[in-house]
């Protein structure tokens, strides 16, 4: 049975409302710095603070509060911080290849070059073509 | 064999669990998704990541929440500084002596989800990885830790 939010006791309320307002906070200034960083590899770092701590902070609240008001242990939550960071990376590698791939093919700022390999593999590529 | 991949099994049941909390039935059907689980992955042969020395991962994940806090930390007060306080962003290229695939996964996770760095590109050639970092002040001091705090210890959790 879940208690009314007014029965929660005071220690309890602290530490919930502390890693709420904590969890928020980093989220909103990974969105804020998602609007002022300058460059796209620069933004890519911003809402990372929301994947980590900011779901870690809100997480540990909605542990807490719902432990306490139910009186048994509620670690689900876990599982959706688990998840939220086994996944971002493939996002985010995605659209950093892409920005890359991109930057590279405008040769616009200073993107380090392909590896000196790659441009040997087409080159041969395009010898055998000759020869053939 | 009935259990190709037992600790895939008993994560999953554990998460069953979670989900639907304890009782007799629920574990039952828990065990049941478990085993149809754990064949399904066993017909897409992925390779088996071999644990050598598993008690280094409560260690390991000890050190990456402390560092993702502080780096949360770090990165938080560079944006909220904004232009006040010019910072010195740039591209790294990380040579690195890991080349299990878990391993690998497992280090991309760890620098994306610390809010300084992000893995842009791995070059399995070369064993390289192309990093950016926020606020690159030393390069070969950034090199030295990563390899020191994580890849160290990853290259003596997997085989």
């Amino acid at each position: 049975m879940i208690q009314p939010v007014s029965d929660l006791p005071l220690w309890a309320a602290m530490v919930v409302a502390a890693f709420l307002i904590f969890g928020s906070a980093l989220a909103l200034i990974g969105a804020i710095g998602f609007l002022r960083l300058p460059t796209f590899y620069e933004r890519l770092h911003a809402p990372t603070l929301g994947t980590s701590w900011g779901v870690g902070g809100i997480m540990l609240a909605s542990m807490v509060y719902f432990s306490v008001s139910s009186s048994r242990p509620v670690l689900h939550e876990i599982l959706i911080g688990l998840f939220v960071t086994v996944t971002t990376p493939i996002t985010f590698m995605l659209l950093a290849r892409a920005a890359l791939h991109r930057d590279r093919a405008e040769s616009n700022g200073n993107v380090p070059e392909k590896h000196q390999h790659d441009l040997e593999d087409v080159e041969a590529i395009q010898g055998n073509a000759e020869e053939n | 064999m009935m259990l190709p991949y037992p600790i895939l099994a008993v994560c999953l049941l554990l998460m069953w669990l979670m989900l639907n909390g304890f009782s007799w039935g629920q574990l039952v059907l828990g065990a049941l998704v478990a085993l149809f689980a754990s064949w399904a992955l066993a017909s897409l042969r992925p390779d088996k990541p071999k644990l050598r020395k598993w008690w280094l991962i409560p260690k390991l994940v000890t050190v990456v929440f402390v560092d993702i806090l502080r780096s949360n930390l770090a990165v938080a007060t560079l944006i909220l500084k904004g232009k006040r306080r010019p910072h010195t962003s740039g591209f790294l290229l990380l040579p690195l002596e890991i080349e299990n695939k878990t391993a690998l996964a497992l280090l991309a996770i760890i620098l994306t989800s610390t809010p300084g760095s992000a893995w842009l590109e791995y070059d399995s050639r070369d064993r390289t990885v192309l990093l950016h970092v926020l606020d690159l002040i030393d390069e070969e001091q950034w090199i030295a830790t990563i390899k020191h705090r994580y890849e160290a210890l990853l290259l003596e959790i997997f085989a």
